[in-house]
């Protein structure tokens, strides 16, 4: 068991709102995000989450608002709700002491489409200078750094849609060793592109509900069909207990221990016996010091695809028993991809600070292999002192954070 | 200053987003806040727009918004209505 570290600030921008506030707000009244894409018209998938949207002109200024990639402007957004809610000063913290670790799947993918088509139609010579420093996926951490002059550690994680979750644990463990005092981490992607979606849908790994968007995601339902594609950024300001406690900043709960592991068995498809997904939430719970009995909630990866949740229910199961009261926020926010450890980490930590449980969106009639205890329709109040977290990616990654109350 | 003058000044409010009340002949692309990679998507887009190359040496060597459009003017840039 090592130290948990505590979580002085959040900062989310999601489908379901711009900011912590209206996200939780949506998240807890279980209202899909899911709409149709104007930007999807003419593929097999038409409809997918977006986050509401914002002036990124008048919000980010006209430089940034032009040469960030969407996936940076949405971090840059949640960081500053994020180290405002910590009540810290970026004027005056020392910035060497201060990492970014934040996950990322795919980087810029708006901006390789829109430069990939120059490309073709007008010539190399007509393909943007800023076109490496806008897609390359690290370069959020860059950026972050840059606007609040974090000069620590500072990299992003790629573990597909575990990297928001591998982020965290990441941050935590700078912490841990001391190799920083603040930490800057969660994850960000905006990549429902044509290109991407059109991949996601060549796999059969999206819904296909485009007559009905609103009932697409649907984790644990017996009629789920595949998971919604969907953008955000989600920020959360991580401190040792200790100089927490020494500020008198606010704790919103702690994460206290993290848990990582491979598969090792299938470029896309879950083991279908969950072994990594099992290893790495004991681990996570090894970490923390906290018996599998004591779990009491856990927001799961629940992405509403067909294989996901049986596997995944069953592997909780197996863990940690009938007792924990689990729900997936992807009913309501759809599937963020590389964000989607990072704002199901924030809302788990909402879920502990106010005691209350999010329902799974859309969960209508719960599949009979999914033996666990789902929350359907309306939140459920629950004094919860431990939850995991799960996040697991493509190629067989597996992030699990353990979160306890402040 | 000419029809090349205000095309440029409409591509600079439209594409890079500067106030309009900044840009005057004598505006230096630093009093812009133009880095050396939006002198290259400048060049860019007045290639685009006006048909004329600027070269990425001549584009490092201008300083005022003047001087770019003497530049574009003595290549032969056309504004089209």
């Amino acid at each position: 068991m090592r130290e948990p570290v505590a979580v002085t600030g959040l900062g989310l921008v999601t489908p379901a709102g711009l900011g912590t506030a209206p996200s939780w707000e949506q998240v807890l009244a279980g209202e899909s995000a899911a709409t149709t894409d104007p930007n999807l018209a003419d593929l097999p998938v038409t409809f997918s989450c977006r986050v509401p949207e914002f002036d990124a002109f008048a919000l980010l200024g006209r430089k940034a608002a032009r040469r960030l990639d969407r996936f940076v402007q949405l971090a840059i957004v949640a960081a500053r709700e994020a180290v405002a809610d910590a009540g810290l000063d970026p004027a005056t913290w020392d910035g060497a002491r201060v990492g970014v670790v934040l996950g990322c799947g795919m980087g810029g993918a708006w901006t390789w489409e829109e430069q990939h088509r120059r490309l073709l139609e007008q010539g190399p010579g007509r393909v943007s200078p800023m076109l490496i420093p806008m897609l390359v996926p690290n370069m959020v951490a860059g950026h972050v750094a840059m606007e609040f002059d974090a000069r620590g550690p500072n990299l992003v994680t790629a573990t597909a849609c575990a990297s928001g979750a591998t982020a965290v644990g990441t941050a935590m463990d700078l912490l841990r060793s001391d190799a920083c005092d603040v930490v800057l981490t969660g994850g960000t992607e905006s990549g429902v592109t044509p290109l991407s979606v059109a991949g996601f849908a060549q796999m059969g790994a999206l819904s296909a509900r485009n007559d009905d968007p609103a009932a697409a995601s649907r984790p644990f339902d017996v009629e789920r069909d595949g998971f919604v594609a969907a953008e955000a950024a989600g920020l959360l300001v991580l401190e040792r207990s200790a100089d927490a406690a020494a500020r008198g900043a606010h704790v919103h709960a702690r994460i206290a221990g993290y848990g990582a592991s491979a598969d090792a068995h299938h470029v896309t498809a879950p083991d279908p016996d969950g072994r990594g997904a099992e290893q790495a939430m004991r681990a996570a719970l090894a970490d923390a010091g906290i018996a599998p009995a004591d779990v009491g909630h856990v927001n799961a990866h629940g992405t509403s695809t067909p294989l996901n949740d049986v596997s995944e229910a069953r592997t909780v199961r197996r863990v940690l028993g009938d007792g924990p009261v689990v729900t997936s926020t992807k009913g309501v926010t759809g599937h963020t991809l590389g964000a989607a450890g990072a704002i199901e980490a924030a809302f788990t930590v909402l879920a502990l600070e106010h005691g209350v449980i999010p329902p799974t969106a859309n969960l209508d009639s719960q599949d009979p292999a999914v033996e666990v205890d789902v929350v359907a329709k309306a939140p459920r109040e629950a004094a919860v002192e431990v939850a995991l977290s799960n996040a697991f990616g493509f190629g067989g990654q597996n992030a699990v954070l353990a979160v306890v109350r402040a | 200053m000419g029809p090349v003058y205000d095309r440029v000044k409409e591509l600079l409010v439209d594409k890079f987003g500067v106030p309009a009340d900044e840009i005057s002949p004598e505006a230096t692309f630093d009093d812009l806040d133009l880095d050396s990679l939006d002198l290259v998507e400048f060049a860019l887009a007045a290639e685009e727009d006006l048909g004329v190359r600027i070269s990425d040496e001549e584009a490092e060597e201008l300083e005022t918004l003047g001087d770019a459009v003497s530049l574009l003017e003595a290549k032969g840039a056309k504004v089209s209505a």
